[in-house]
């Protein structure tokens, strides 16, 4: 065996070199390298996010192909990292207690270990690898919602989650093993691609695309397979939920465009666009409607991220090479702006442990930095303009239109759009309490923390900038071109 | 060329208002004075550099063998890419009249930097008064040095904002936040048509670009088609909706009403953003896109016939205006009507019978009067301020006599009067000469015509002269002894009148012209005697009414008491359109639309909300909590996606 080939793996071997050294930390140093844990795995956390960002990436793939690190990976998992690398920021106040004194290692490792799988689902060419990536992304997730032990709605969290979770890969492995026998014993995403194309249509086939479909749209929060989000993101911890809404969601979003454009790419007009068609439109509308009425802040953004995932998917259905670079743009701005909102509902509630909408009234009295910043993030979800949120909305939808001319696809884009409308109101519902609202403020003056002040200049700094500036979406454009992903034209469509 | 120089020179102009917007809370006074003033002269100094390497450098991107000026992209950065063809760019063209603007822009704006030290000081947001300062340079350089005509929209509204700002400066004033909110909702309309005037053009065109448009001028009008609207070619309508955007600007009628109430901002920033640069913007547009409108000659006629109403009309009721900076407002409409109708007279072509000429001698005509204007009118906005600084008031009833108090202001402001009356050797008669020039060439009418409005801009200039400066001494002067201003004030007031005695002597012809070839100015005699007889036979008719105070104003206003009234009142342009917004529009008009807003859209919208509320409250059972009926959410979901595509599709 050749093991040269895992040079090609430095994203994952830095990722991994980055859990060992927390790991060691966490189980053989004293109590004054304890203190240390955090800011060392923060730093050593940003520093493996620019060594990823600068290192090569290899256009071959590896292993016999199971493995690829080109341009487009490479600019997924950096996507992916600069979320954790918020997340880990916003993670401070909560993690530095004395509760969490002999926890807070676990923390990180469990995190770190997630990102790994996520890095092996954006990266795997081959379903093993894809399935080994989503459950060691999935099942570490659930110790992390159950971390705060004491906390009942934790427990219930976290079981919910686990139990949903097995369902889910069960599912997703029964559509897998009917594709295994329609590829005649390979799992490889390329051989698949050529089984179908000579295989005919089939309900077999059908049954495949929509449970593999569902195994990836649970992680996704698709609706119907979204049930569980809500009170999850409502029972974990606060930075465990903004890294399920953001970094989880991201990386199956990717997963998800890949495998279907790069395994199941031949029936896309037959089978899947439909499928997908609808849960797009009942995502992004039932997400809405259960988010119109929520007073609890994280139960609010959980369903506000039902509705958003909807929008990053349509980057799927467009199915060509401006979809899969309009939805990595959608996603790195979903993360700083949704970042930015949990950024400051994590401040709020570290300092005063206030969640609901209503206690957010008047805000801007006591707390007028922090009522800027959580406005400019529900600007930029709802996709106001000059906001980044309304760049990365009107390139999702252009690369849909783009697509086809099929007056369905402007169909499910109109839908959208109204759907933002909808959108629009919720989001200024916290904007209206925070600045309209007459009532005395619930919630007093507090001073946020240095790092939590970092974290969410860095959000307001992506809001502001990455729509106006243009070398963000180059970036991912070029990488897109550069990468070995095949659009579905080139395979004779 | 190096890019160093070309950002810079818009890149410290905005840094110095985010410093100075930023930073003016816990600045001095004097810090931010001193900020504003060191930025402004570096970047006049850079401007300068810049204009002095393209027409003097000789380099080939600059001048080819011929002797032709070339136009020079010094970069042009892709900002926004929506598709191929919908490419949004930023970027720095360097041609004759952006080198010249870029001198005109920083050189006043210096001066009025350092003229407000004085100005202003002890106002009230002196560090703000510096950031929009600033904003506005800033502005009004990227206007000027657009690469394509998106770019100079773009910087185009973000002129019309800082004017707002400035305008509105004293923001306690009711009267100013009503002039500045004027002057914005006027010239935005008017930029309305600016912008559908541009799409229509890039929807044909597909390019956005100035070069591109400006280079093939016939291929512009090819792609533009056989398509009419309302008897008129797209290329028509769109040339001149694009200038009804310059109208707005450039307070042509019947967009001018905009102008004479922005006296109410400082007066510096009236010499610099109503006089000197931003109101020219319209006459640089034209100028811009001057190969594209001489394929139209239509929209060329609409531009001068606009122009030279709109000239004759600010020069009467320039006469009866009694606050001294109104007078200066519609003295800059007229002398802006004039750039117009000499940019509306040059052709492409030289007419017969003239072979001396040049092609597109209006052209080169109307930037050289936009160049001494500059000058001039910034020298006599600036004098206005100095009277109405020492003499706490705006009109001229309140002055008389002051020439002996101060002498620096008298003879600066002799100067400038002179310059804009056309009298030799001040650079207004040079350029005044060839603007006349080119219309006597294109037709007599317009020579006749322009060259009566010269005559009354004489009179007017100097009946304004006469009642500060002569006519009989106030009587509040014993209590209140006027004086001249101090070193910030009156320095930059020596400069310009220096400027305005020496800049018709510049060779302009050499450095700007509408084909890039040199060209000589010559001084046509059957031109310029006229002109200035008329001047001068208008400066001794108001010499004799206003010198000494005596009864003959009186009694002419006495002869003619509604003609007085109606140019007093600017011939109730307000009033009309007072009438038309209010009770027609808003009256009439807008309240059946308020009917229906209310009661068909806003109950559909009502209509709406609820539905989606019910549905909200209606699938609630959905999320019951209970794990069980969660996973049977997800398994049914699956099995039905599959089925139901599977039964649709077969």
């Amino acid at each position: 065996m050749d093991y040269s080939q895992f040079g090609a793996m430095l994203p994952e071997l830095i990722v991994l070199g980055i859990f060992l050294v927390v790991f060691f930390m966490d189980t053989f140093g004293g109590n004054g390298v304890k203190k240390i844990l955090t800011p060392t795995t923060a730093i050593l956390f940003l520093l493996a996010t620019v060594a990823i960002w600068i290192a090569p990436s290899c256009p071959e793939g590896i292993f016999g192909g199971m493995y690829v690190n080109d341009t487009a990976t490479k600019a997924m998992k950096c996507i992916l990292n600069l979320g954790a690398f918020l997340v880990i920021l916003q993670s401070f106040a909560w993690a530095d207690n004395a509760e969490m004194e002999t926890r807070k290692g676990e923390y990180y490792e469990l995190l770190l270990a997630t990102l790994f799988g996520m890095y092996l689902m954006v990266s795997a060419r081959h379903f093993l690898l894809f399935v080994i990536g989503i459950e060691s992304a999935s099942l570490p997730i659930a110790a992390m919602i159950a971390f705060d032990k004491y906390r009942y709605e934790s427990h219930e969290a976290g079981i919910k989650y686990i139990l949903t979770a097995v369902f889910s890969s069960a599912i997703l492995m029964m559509g897998l093993s009917f594709v295994y026998a329609f590829s005649v014993g390979s799992l490889y995403f390329s051989d698949i691609m050529v089984a179908i194309n000579e295989g005919s249509m089939s309900g077999l086939l059908m049954f495949a695309l929509a449970f593999v479909m569902a195994g990836i749209g649970f992680k996704l929060s698709l609706v119907p397979f979204h049930l569980w989000t809500a009170d999850v993101y409502q029972g974990a911890p606060t930075p465990v939920t903004s890294y399920l809404s953001v970094v989880s969601k991201g990386s199956a979003a990717f997963a998800f465009f890949i495998i279907f454009t790069q395994c199941f790419g031949q029936v896309y007009s037959g089978a899947w666009e439909w499928m997908l068609y609808a849960l797009i439109i009942l995502t992004i509308t039932v997400g809405n409607l259960f988010a119109l009425r929520q007073k609890n802040m994280k139960r609010f953004m959980a369903f506000s991220s039902v509705s958003q995932a909807g929008y990053l998917v349509l980057g799927v259905i467009a199915a060509n090479s401006l979809g899969l670079a309009s939805m990595m743009f959608y996603t790195i701005v979903y993360v700083v702006s949704n970042l930015g909102a949990f950024a400051v509902i994590q401040t709020i509630e570290d300092h005063t442990g206030k969640l609901n909408m209503d206690d957010y009234n008047g805000l801007h009295k006591t707390n007028p930095w922090l009522s800027v910043a959580m406005t400019l993030a529900m600007f930029s979800l709802a996709g106001i303009p000059p906001f980044a949120g309304f760049f990365s909305k009107i390139l999702i939808f252009t690369s849909v239109t783009s697509a086809t001319n099929s007056m369905a696809l402007y169909m499910l884009v109109l839908i959208a759009l109204i759907n933002t409308v909808i959108s629009l109101y919720y989001y200024l519902c916290v904007v209206k309490a925070m600045w309209i609202s007459n009532e005395a403020p619930v919630i007093g003056e507090f001073k946020s923390t240095c790092v939590a002040k970092t974290g969410l200049g860095i959000c307001i700094a992506g809001i502001l900038l990455f729509g106006l500036v243009s070398p963000v979406y180059e970036w991912l454009v070029n990488s897109v071109e550069l990468s070995s992903w095949q659009p579905l034209a080139l395979l004779g469509l | 060329m190096d890019m160093t120089l070309p950002i810079l020179i818009l890149a410290i102009p905005i840094a110095m208002f985010l410093i100075l917007g930023i930073g003016g809370v816990v600045m001095s006074r004097k810090m931010a004075g001193i900020l504003g003033i060191l930025g402004m002269g570096t970047t006049m100094v850079l401007a300068y550099i810049v204009a002095f390497t393209y027409f003097f450098s000789g380099a080939p991107e600059f001048i080819n063998e011929f002797g032709e000026r070339l136009q020079f992209q010094v970069f042009d950065y892709t900002w926004l890419a929506f598709t191929d063809k919908l490419v949004v760019k930023l970027g720095f063209l360097l041609d004759p009249i952006s080198a010249m603007m870029l001198v005109v822009i920083t050189t006043i704006s210096f001066m009025v930097h350092l003229y407000s030290w004085g100005y202003m000081e002890g106002e009230k947001g002196f560090q703000r008064y510096y950031a929009f300062l600033n904003l506005f340079s800033f502005s009004m350089l990227g206007l000027v040095v657009a690469t394509n005509i998106f770019q100079m929209y773009i910087f185009w509204e973000l002129v019309g904002v800082s004017s707002y700002l400035l305008i509105g400066f004293f923001y306690k004033l009711p009267s100013a936040v009503s002039a500045s909110k004027k002057a914005f909702i006027v010239t935005r309309f008017a930029d309305l048509g600016f912008l559908i005037g541009i799409l229509l053009l890039t929807f044909y065109t597909d390019t956005f670009n100035f070069q591109t448009l400006t280079s093939n001028p016939e291929l512009v009008m090819q792609q533009c088609g056989g398509a009419t609207f309302m008897g008129a070619s797209v290329m028509t309508w769109a040339m001149i909706l694009i200038f009804m955007g310059g109208m707005g600007k450039s307070a042509m009628m019947p967009l001018h009403i905009w102008l004479p109430d922005a006296m109410e901002g400082p007066t510096p920033v009236s010499a610099l953003i109503h006089a000197a640069t931003m109101v020219v913007a319209g006459v640089y547009l034209v100028a811009r896109m001057f190969p594209c409108y001489c394929q139209v000659p239509a929209s060329m006629d609409f531009v001068g016939v606009v122009g030279a109403i709109t000239a004759f009309y600010a020069a009467v009721v320039a006469c009866c205006q009694i606050d001294i900076k109104r007078v200066l407002a519609f003295s800059t409409i007229s002398q802006i009507a004039f750039m117009m109708v000499s940019l509306a007279v040059a052709r492409d072509y030289v007419p017969e019978g003239y072979h001396w000429h040049a092609p597109g001698l209006g052209y080169m005509a109307s930037m050289f009067h936009l160049f001494t204007h500059a000058m001039f009118k910034a020298l006599l906005f600036l004098g206005a301020g100095c009277l109405i600084h020492t003499v706490h008031s705006n009109n001229y009833t309140s002055m008389g006599g002051l020439r002996k108090y101060m002498p620096i202001t008298h003879w600066t402001f002799l100067i400038g009067c002179l310059a804009i009356a056309g009298i030799y050797p001040f650079s207004g008669f040079f350029s005044k000469d060839e603007m006349l020039a080119a219309m006597y060439q294109n037709d007599f009418f317009w020579g006749a015509w322009m060259t009566m409005v010269a005559g009354l801009t004489a009179f007017y200039m100097f009946r304004l002269y006469y009642l500060i400066f002569w006519w009989e001494e106030n009587p509040h002067y014993k209590e209140h002894k006027p004086h001249d201003a101090p070193w910030q004030m009156s320095l930059p007031l020596i400069i310009l009148a220096a400027v305005s005695c020496v800049a018709g002597f510049i060779p302009f012809g050499h450095y700007v012209t509408y084909d890039g070839k040199p060209y000589d100015i010559h001084l046509e005699l059957g031109v310029w005697l006229p002109s200035i007889i008329v001047a001068v036979c208008a400066i001794a008719l108001a010499t004799w009414l206003y010198a000494k105070k005596n009864d003959k104003p009186a009694r002419m206003r006495a002869a003619l008491p509604t003609l007085w009234e109606a140019a007093h009142r600017r011939f109730y342009w307000d009033e009309m359109y007072q009438f038309v917004t209010h009770k027609i529009i808003f009256g009439m008009i807008c309240r059946s639309i308020a009917w229906f807003d209310r009661h068909v859209i806003d109950a559909t919208m009502d209509g709406f909300a609820k539905v989606t509320q019910k549905a909200s409250w209606q699938i609630r059972g959905m999320q019951n909590g209970h794990i069980q009926a969660y996973v049977a959410w997800y398994f049914f979901g699956a099995i039905a996606l599959a089925a139901v595509v599977w039964f649709a599709l077969s």
